[in-house]
């Protein structure tokens, strides 16, 4: 037996289907929403510190860059949100339907989307 | 180990082209190449099909392949029909049963890899020991440790029966195992889920006595809970089942006894 086999390719080659794209991006949003609390918490920490700290921080969160990042932050959140109620779904044993398995994933898109809109017309 | 990248061994280069001169319908297929009595790294030939002398699968190009163009190619495959799950490889970036798969169903060049993730022995051949020693560890048969009826078989209702309904069809194909980036990652410890589908054909069955021990093998970090519902098993069986679902039974079974 050759010890020197090759591994086959996998992600070079395997076409994701929207399932298991969203599956990926609902960790990569985990992961940036964790590192999004420090900023979280310069914000509380800013509008607890006084008037001054936290004209600083207002301006400092005004910058488009900032401004970008804040509204990802949100987008990110009732991302997974969206798509950790459809793990919770899911473990009931529901909604494994082939045939649903995109419509429900554009449900959860779609919603994500929605949900951040309405946060932008209420700010 | 999660690994983005393929190991130095084990990058894919270009290979050689075959031509079909005189043909007026030609469709391309490039397929994944690598031979063992050699030290090159693996390659990806191509080959130009004349689609007027072919049959209408995927697996036919392949056999036109070996029997008129390239006789070194290396493949398995026994019963052209999907049920004895030989043929299972990667074809345009979804894992599927090449005798089953039309070649209508796909538009420009036909890309051919093996199963994703797996050691190459020749070709689109992949080491499946593994995978069969994972089958074996869930114990798949009937036990039963009730006094056998003396007249007739250990009989089931129809409701009993139906329970197996999307279970006992799974031919082992691996199709799905190797679709999961789970089993990608863990397939050293983490079942992946067309041995989890079966272990669930056996929890599902209604002459099996056994499946407090069962449950006890599979209630462990890696060997169950590795399944993160990705669903790519599900979208690629190519006999239409849903491993994921029968995960999910699994897990339900457990909270279940948890919780009872």
């Amino acid at each position: 037996m050759s010890a020197n086999r090759p591994l086959s390719p996998h992600l070079q080659v395997y076409r994701l289907p929207l399932t298991g794209l969203i599956s990926i991006t609902h960790r990569m949003t985990g992961v940036l929403l964790s590192m999004g609390l420090v900023l979280f918490v310069y914000v509380l920490f800013a509008m607890a510190a006084g008037e001054a700290s936290y004209l600083a921080m207002q301006a400092f969160m005004s910058f488009w860059l900032f401004k970008a990042v804040y509204w990802g932050f949100i987008y990110a959140l009732f991302f997974h949100l969206c798509h950790g109620t459809r793990h919770l779904i899911w473990d009931i044993g529901k909604t494994f339907d082939r045939a649903t398995l995109d419509k429900y994933a554009l449900i959860e898109l779609a919603c994500s989307a929605l949900f951040t809109l309405i946060t932008f017309l209420l700010s | 180990m999660v690994e983005f990248t393929l190991p130095q061994n084990s990058v894919v280069k270009k290979g050689k082209t075959f031509k079909a001169a005189g043909a007026a319908n030609i469709r391309k297929f490039e397929v994944y190449r690598w031979d063992p009595d050699t030290n090159e790294n693996p390659r990806i030939d191509s080959y130009e099909i004349d689609m007027d002398h072919c049959g209408p699968m995927v697996l036919d190009a392949i056999l036109k392949i070996k029997n008129e163009i390239d006789t070194t190619l290396s493949f398995r495959r026994s019963c052209r029909e999907g049920v004895c799950g030989s043929c299972a490889m990667n074809i345009n970036g979804k894992n599927t049963l090449a005798c089953t798969k039309a070649i209508a169903d796909y538009k420009g060049t036909v890309k051919i890899f093996p199963l994703p993730h797996m050691a190459v022995v020749k070709d689109l051949v992949a080491d499946m020991s593994h995978f069969f020693e994972q089958y074996a560890s869930i114990k798949p048969w009937l036990t039963n440790d009730t006094e056998a009826p003396a007249a007739a078989e250990r009989l089931q209702s129809r409701d009993e029966r139906a329970k197996l309904d999307g279970l006992y069809e799974c031919v082992l194909c691996a199709c799905c195992s190797t679709s999961c980036p789970s089993y990608w990652w863990n397939s050293d410890k983490y079942l992946g889920p067309a041995i989890l589908l079966q272990a669930y054909r056996w929890l599902a069955d209604s002459r099996d006595t056994d499946d407090q021990a069962r449950l006890d093998e599979l209630n462990e970090s890696f060997k169950l809970y590795r399944c993160h519902t990705i669903m790519n098993c599900t979208d690629t069986c190519p006999k239409g089942l849903n491993p994921a679902k029968a995960i999910a039974e699994v897990k339900k079974m457990l909270v279940r006894r948890e919780h009872t």
